[in-house]
């Protein structure tokens, strides 16, 4: 990596590492909710909002 | 009565500062901003050592319920007001200068101009409509899916009338020609200081909310409304980081320059579009279409899926702002393709809130506001779609600077951003005040064709005028110079603006309606009118068979 000056510095890291990093955190983030075992955890928060009737009266 | 005398000295100091700053300002607008602070400062004051419990007072005249809920509804309600209240002035603005670009005799003076008036119309809808429909739904929606009261109630007060100070700043700054000519960050850096400690404000009092939760789960629609805030603050900080040339004046220079600070504005810019005006307004689609419609969002996955896509994407799509212009071109390019990639979840999110109805279409019939937030999730799938359409640099060569963008714009902003917020607040109405129902829910009916009318006159002539602009601007003759004037361009799109101010008159009108129906919920009144819907009742056909003697 040549870094004789900031800019190729940041677009090196934005070209490879910080690319790959962000593409497998958002992999992963989206990927989260859909493993088999959070299918009740998901029914149950979107429930979370129907559960309280009267609206906290 | 030493915290009443400290408040009271505090105020008293900022009375002896804006006082102090009015006499030594550079110019007319800061002296005028420091007058708004020093006529603040005297109503702390007053309010302060005063006996009377003013509180009580405006709350009386708000006629808010007296049994006290479960959760602090206060700032909710004046948030709902301010909502109502706001969405008019910034209708009447944008209606005033759409009428100004056809019959340009409308422009008064130096302060009523098209230039002035402009910005006003925009922040008047975007910040103060569009941003007191978001702190009041976000307070709201906060503390029933976290079964909290709000953390901080005082600081949760201060956002909100903070966040009133800095919207008539910014407004009377607009008319007396104090900008820093940012898009839809015009107020200069006092005022910028000034939100940015409402909006820090802002997420404390968020933050330590859902600290606060009774739910282990923190439901999907706060993770929009948290992303707004820390994303607006983020962008916010960063666009309006500048020089101001003196302390006592409203006159600052950007700490960027030239392409940089283009790029700057624009990644702010389309960043207010999605940070401000869809990932927080699909919060309000996340709680308040399953709320109205009885039934858990389609999808919960998806819902995940649509927001971190959201976070991800956006952020790069500012550059198509600045398509054919000094940026350069891979930066142009990397605008478009995330614009483009942009579709797709932005899709999945409008499919995960109309699938919402599946098994209960028949809601949009029978139930209007179920109606206005199909049509505005309707309008939030067309608007992505176009918008994405729009960032091909092929397109944008034809639409930009044109009326196109215009009308792009407030097919999102009426059919999006409109709808669904004042279906919000007829959802929020009644609820928190203790009413019934609405006073009228066929006013709502008629507020939503009023509303659909207008977008269509206004997106309809838009579009006319953005192409036979574009078209116009780039026909050249064979003797290779440009065919048509400026002058002539404008000329052709005097119907085009006719018809647009009057697609305005009727989402106005619609608006007016809606304050009228608030207004009278509030009251507690109810009006005597057949429902919407109603199941058939047929007297003859219900009788018992009674078998007939043969004859």
């Amino acid at each position: 990596m040549s870094d004789h000056s900031t800019y190729e510095a940041l677009r090196q890291l934005a070209d490879s590492w910080g690319l790959l990093g962000m593409v497998i955190a958002f992999l992963v983030l989206v990927a989260w909710p859909f493993r088999p075992s959070a299918r009740d955890r998901n029914r149950d928060a979107a429930n979370i909002i129907l559960k309280d009737e009267s609206d906290g009266d | 009565m030493e915290n009443a005398l400290a408040r009271a000295g505090l105020w008293y100091t900022l009375l002896v500062i804006a006082i102090v700053a009015v006499a030594g300002a550079h110019d007319v607008g800061f002296a005028v901003h420091m007058w708004i602070v020093a006529g603040v400062a005297v109503i702390g004051l007053i309010a302060t050592l005063s006996r009377y419990d003013y509180n009580a007072a405006a709350n009386r005249i708000l006629r808010a319920p007296n049994d006290p809920s479960r959760y602090d509804d206060e700032p909710v309600r004046w948030g709902v007001i301010a909502t109502v209240f706001w969405s008019i002035v910034g209708l009447f603005a944008g209606l005033w200068i759409a009428l100004q670009l056809r019959f340009p005799e409308l422009n008064f003076g130096e302060y009523a101009t098209f230039g002035r008036l402009r910005p006003l119309h925009t922040s008047a809808v975007i910040f103060a409509f569009g941003g007191n429909a978001l702190i009041a739904t976000s307070y709201y929606v906060v503390q029933r899916t976290c079964r909290a009261r709000l953390a901080f109630p005082r600081l949760a007060r201060f956002v909100f009338w903070g966040y009133q100070l800095f919207i008539v700043l910014a407004a009377s700054g607009y008319v007396l020609g104090v900008t820093q000519s940012r898009e839809y960050a015009e107020p200069e850096w006092y005022v910028d200081l000034w939100l940015t400690i409402v909006w820090i404000a802002y997420l404390i009092v968020f933050v330590g909310t859902l600290l606060r939760r009774s739910e282990p789960h923190i439901y999907v629609a706060n993770w929009f409304y948290l992303s707004f805030i820390i994303t607006i603050a983020m962008l916010h900080i960063i666009n309006n980081l500048a020089v101001p040339v003196s302390f006592l004046g409203s006159r600052s220079y950007s700490a960027f320059a030239g392409v940089q600070d283009a790029l700057v504005q624009w990644w702010y810019g389309h960043n207010a579009v999605a940070f401000f005006l869809t990932v927080p307004f699909l919060a309000m689609m996340y709680y308040f279409v399953p709320k109205q419609a009885e039934r858990p969002i389609y999808s919960y996955r998806l819902s995940i899926l649509h927001f971190w896509s959201l976070i991800f994407l956006y952020i790069w799509a500012g550059p198509h702002h600045l398509h054919y212009t000094a940026l350069p071109d891979w930066a142009q390019t990397l605008g478009m393709v995330f614009s483009v990639i942009l579709w797709m979840p932005s899709w999945g999110g409008m499919i995960n809130g109309l699938m919402t109805l599946n098994g209960a279409w028949d809601k949009i019939r029978t139930d209007p506001i179920i109606r206005m937030m199909v049509a505005a999730l309707a309008f939030y799938g067309m608007a992505t779609f176009e918008g994405p359409m729009l960032s091909i640099k092929a397109v944008n060569s034809l639409s930009h600077y044109t009326d196109w963008t215009i009308g792009h714009v407030h097919a999102g902003a009426l059919g999006w951003n409109g709808l669904i917020t004042f279906a919000a607040v007829y959802f929020l109405t009644p609820r928190l005040w203790k009413r019934e129902r609405l006073y009228s829910l066929r006013w709502v009916n008629w507020h939503f064709w009023l509303s659909m009318l207008g977008i269509a006159l206004y997106a309809g002539s838009m579009w006319v005028a953005g192409i036979t602009q574009g078209l116009m601007w780039r026909e050249y003759g064979a003797d290779g110079y440009l065919v048509n004037s400026f002058a002539e361009t404008i000329s052709a799109l005097m119907p085009m603006y006719l018809m647009r101010a009057a697609g305005g008159v009727f989402y106005l009108a619609g608006a007016v309606l809606m304050v009228a129906n608030v207004w009278l919920t509030i009251a507690g009144k109810v009006r005597d009118e057949a429902p919407m819907s109603d199941a058939k009742y047929d007297p003859q056909a219900d009788r018992p068979i009674v078998a007939e003697p043969a004859e």
